[in-house]
């Protein structure tokens, strides 16, 4: 995995266009987290801003069977359909929550290949496509 | 070593929905307390107690009696109760009253509950795409667990199946009426594998310890119960908790296996001395895991336990003989002392016709609940 953690010179939390994942990772412990925070959530020192490549598998999941109360949910404009969401184990180590954007629920199996990608919501991950395994 | 200290009273009310006000509830499970013990109000030298939602402890002094003892508010999310029981604990321990009550006691609307991102210092995003629901988390840990070390989902079943079995045992259980394994699995899934019937749901209801010196307890008239233990604990590094945007890789620790550890510990005893214990049942995949995270059994002894009826109240580890969460809901303030209260009667030998056989002598109660804190306690008689 050498590679995966690049070092980014902007803050951590700044809305940056770019490919990865933004985390942060802490040079005492060894800890890295992601979405980034500005300490390390283990020792309280200062975390490094760090891209992650956002490939991984599948560590849990379940299905949100029903539409969350809203207010805070928002609702999607074709309605609520049922949705995954779970924990990706990335290559970097860390297990990052995100909503799977899977074709068919049935198909969702823990340990499968997934990449996980950030826009203006939450993390979302999606199956790797055979070329993404493995990297 | 500490000093012991001694349960001479416990009350509580009927859990589930209720007319009455969450204080109205807390007023009747202290009378109810303070009657057990054979003691009035004026005798209590020190309160401690607590609500999620239905209000603060302090002003049911208007109600009880303006006698001028300290009465502090506690607020502790699912270990409100059993931190306000631990303050008890070590005001008597301190010498600072000899008769201390504890209470605690909650009113929560219908449905799920409904936390605000900004409050667990999350992004407005983990609201509005839909993460912020409880049952996913319960949802998403069982279903790791059941990965790891072959739980079935007809064990979830019957998990919660004993729980209302065992409801409709409890006169002031809220889910009384059997339902059977079957049922519970069709009932319809709320966050996979978790369904329906196996879930608590959020309600009203009180609970009250009146807690004693030794010397303080001999006057008093109920059987007294030793409390010889109560431990809480706050998570380590690396455990696996409700909203979590992250979770570090490698083993999970426990905020369960570390409380629980503490109590045995301070009791000088193990899990295997005990007799009858509760669980936090939040839903069934929490009393399956909790049985191996309080040192009960090994992860995934729960599947083949369970099938032999190990943790019915005839078993040989009889777990939430009064139904539970499952069957009494969840009135967050008032669940903790609801688990003691239970074990305070089944030690007495007074819990009616869900009484464990065999005189158990020894109990523990363990409560687990969000951002990852959880209260234990072991008893004896």
């Amino acid at each position: 995995m050498a590679g995966a953690l690049i070092r980014m010179a902007t803050d951590p939390r700044s809305p940056a266009a770019g490919v990865g994942l933004r985390g942060s990772r802490c040079s005492g412990c060894a800890v890295t987290v992601c979405p980034a925070e500005d300490a390390c959530p283990r020792c309280g020192g200062p975390a490094d801003a760090a891209v992650l490549q956002g490939t991984g598998t599948l560590w849990t999941w379940t299905v949100q069977r029903y539409a969350p109360k809203s207010p805070p949910y928002r609702i999607p404009p074709d309605g609520f359909e049922p949705f995954a969401l779970g924990y990706v184990e990335l290559a970097e180590g860390v297990r990052v929550a995100a909503v799977l954007d899977v074709d068919d629920l049935d198909d969702i199996r823990i340990g499968m290949p997934l990449t996980v990608t950030a826009g203006d919501g939450v993390p979302r991950a999606r199956p790797a496509s055979p070329g993404e395994e493995g990297t | 070593m500490s000093a012991d200290v001694l349960i001479c009273g416990a009350g509580r009310t009927p859990f589930g929905r209720s007319e009455a006000g969450g204080r109205e509830l807390a007023v009747a499970a202290v009378n109810a307390a303070l009657t057990d013990a054979g003691t009035e109000w004026s005798r209590v030298r020190a309160a401690f107690g607590g609500s999620d939602n239905a209000g603060l402890a302090d002003t049911l002094v208007a109600r009880l009696g303006l006698t001028g003892l300290p009465f502090v508010n506690v607020k502790n999310g699912c270990a409100t109760g059993g931190s306000a029981l631990v303050s008890a604990v070590n005001a008597i321990r301190s010498g600072m009253a000899d008769v201390v009550l504890a209470v605690g006691f909650d009113k929560h609307p219908r449905g799920a509950f409904d936390p605000k991102p900004e409050d667990w210092g999350l992004g407005a995003e983990y609201g509005s795409d839909g993460l912020m629901v409880t049952t996913q988390f319960f949802g998403m840990k069982i279903q790791r667990y059941m990965h790891d070390h072959g739980i079935t989902p007809r064990t979830l079943a019957l998990v919660a199946e004993k729980a209302y079995r065992n409801g409709g045992l409890t006169p002031e259980a809220w889910r009384r009426g059997p339902v059977s394994a079957e049922e519970i699995l069709d009932s319809g899934m709320v966050s996979d594998p978790l369904t329906r019937y196996m879930f608590c749901s959020p309600g009203a209801g009180a609970a009250a310890l009146v807690l004693c010196s030794p010397e303080a307890a001999r006057t008093m008239e109920g059987t007294p119960v030793t409390l010889r233990a109560a431990a809480v604990r706050t998570r380590r590094f690396g455990s696996f908790e409700v909203f979590s945007p992250w979770i570090p890789g490698g083993p999970l620790t426990s905020v369960s296996r570390d409380a629980s550890a503490a109590a045995f510990e301070e009791a000088g005893t193990g899990p295997g001395d005990i007799d009858v214990c509760q669980l936090q049942d939040t839903e069934s995949g929490a009393e399956v895991m909790h049985m191996a995270e309080c040192g009960f059994c090994e992860d995934g002894e729960q599947e083949r336990m369970i099938a032999s009826g190990a943790t019915e109240i005839g078993g040989r580890l009889p777990v939430n003989t009064d139904g539970g969460c499952i069957a009494n809901g969840e009135p967050i303030g008032a669940s903790g002392l609801r688990q003691v209260y239970e074990i305070v009667q089944q030690l007495r030998g007074r819990a009616g016709e869900r009484q464990v056989p065999g005189e158990p002598r020894t109990g523990f109660t363990h409560v687990y609940g969000a951002p990852g804190v959880s209260a234990c306690t072991v008893l004896s008689r």
